[in-house]
């Protein structure tokens, strides 16, 4: 796994701006739920671990709902 | 490839700005007026500046700013932002002052106050959202509205016959000797984001070396208004919007003009910058 997101879900206003972005397709606006505004809030699904930690998404987010994290190499 | 715990191996590379509060914004859904917001803050998160960094809001969407923005906030008379801000930094000269301003709040009602502080060179840093629309107050047509646009109050589209063609005012103050950095930027995909962000850092920096007044204009969406889904919005802004008021930089300090080097040279060339935005040569004041 080289990285991986976390959706802050209340402050999501599921504009789908960041899901076109990700270049491994990984997200999408989680249909099944809704938040408390009212809409679908965005949802990864990794089930291969493709998130490279990019941040392209994050980078398209105009709530700043997207957090970004990267592995680190951990010593031995 | 190894596969490692998140919880004992991952490490954040992109966190809510601290520079924000965690009040939600009553934006639309989609609405670049966030992305602004966010830029401005993750500069001045880089920069250090939080506790002596001091906003003035508008009029217009943005009237809330000072609520999002975890930094001190002053909120002004329509179209009164620069002139607010020039009393703070002249009585705070330590502060980082910048105003967040919208086309209609800063290229109508406002054109006085914006013109005279860049002709004062006043050290303060503007940001101007240009989203061709009053978006606050309906949808009414702006001096930025762009020709053909439909608005509220241009139901058959704005016409150069009784209503002009758009104001293009970072052209306009590029002119003004006062003015030390003046360039245009867009918000509409990835790529011209990261323009934007790096834009926003050299605007700050200028005014911290106290080069004179500083402007970033962003093209900014306003999908509710433009009757348009937030992902059209961002293909108006790219096809309509930037053939209209051309990406790039009208005025840079000297240095920067001079040397290849100079972040807002570097940019500008990405940009693909007019040759009437280079030739503008700009002039470094209080340097
Ligand atoms: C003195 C005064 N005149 C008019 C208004 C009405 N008004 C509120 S916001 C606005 C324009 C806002 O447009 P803009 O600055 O482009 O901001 P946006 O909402 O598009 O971000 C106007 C005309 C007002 N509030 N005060
Ligand atoms: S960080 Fe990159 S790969 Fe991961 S979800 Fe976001 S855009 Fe996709
Ligand atoms: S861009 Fe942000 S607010 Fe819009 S759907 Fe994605 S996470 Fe939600
Ligand atoms: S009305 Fe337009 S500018 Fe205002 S918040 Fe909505 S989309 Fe943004
Ligand atoms: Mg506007």
């Amino acid at each position: 796994m080289k990285g991986t997101v976390t959706v802050d879900e209340p402050r999501c206003k599921g504009c789908a701006l960041c899901i076109p972005v990700c270049p491994k397709g990984l997200l999408r606006l989680a249909d099944a739920r809704f938040n408390a505004r009212g809409v679908h809030p965005v949802e990864l699904i990794d089930p291969s671990s493709e998130c490279t930690g990019c941040q392209l998404c994050a980078t398209m987010c105009p709530e700043a709902a997207i957090a970004v994290y990267r592995a680190v190499r951990v010593r031995a | 490839m190894t596969v490692v715990a998140p919880e004992h191996a991952m490490t954040p590379v992109y966190e809510f700005p601290d520079s924000l509060t965690s009040v939600p914004t009553h934006y639309c859904p989609g609405c670049t007026h966030g992305i602004a917001h966010r830029l401005i803050a993750e500069v001045i998160d880089e920069l250090a500046a939080k506790e002596r960094t001091i906003g003035v809001a508008s009029v217009g969407c943005s009237v809330f700013a000072c609520r999002y923005f975890d930094v001190d906030f002053g909120q002004a008379p329509h179209g009164r932002a620069p002139a607010m801000a020039t009393g703070i930094k002249r009585v705070a000269p330590e502060a980082l002052v910048f105003t967040y301003q919208g086309d209609g709040d800063l290229a109508s009602i406002g054109a006085a106050e914006i013109l005279h502080a860049a002709v004062r060179g006043e050290n303060i840093t503007v940001f101007f959202i240009n989203n061709a629309i009053y978006g606050m107050t309906g949808g009414q047509m702006a001096p930025t509205t762009l020709v053909g646009q439909k608005t509220a109050s241009s139901p058959a589209g704005r016409s150069l016959v009784g209503q002009g063609a758009p104001l293009r005012v970072s052209e306009l103050l590029a002119q003004v000797d006062g003015a030390a950095f003046v360039v245009r930027r867009s918000l509409h995909d990835v790529v011209q984001i990261r323009r934007a962000k790096k834009a926003i850092r050299r605007a700050f920096e200028v005014q911290e070396q106290g080069l004179g007044f500083s402007m970033v204009e962003l093209l900014s969406s306003c999908p509710t208004n433009w009757g348009l889904k937030p992902d059209a919005a961002l293909d108006f802004i790219r096809d309509e919007m930037v053939p209209a008021f051309p990406l790039g930089d009208f005025k840079v300090p000297e240095a920067e003009t001079a040397g290849a080097a100079g972040a807002g040279t570097a940019d500008s060339s990405a940009a693909g910058a007019d040759a009437a935005g280079s030739a503008v040569a700009g002039r470094a004041r209080r340097g």
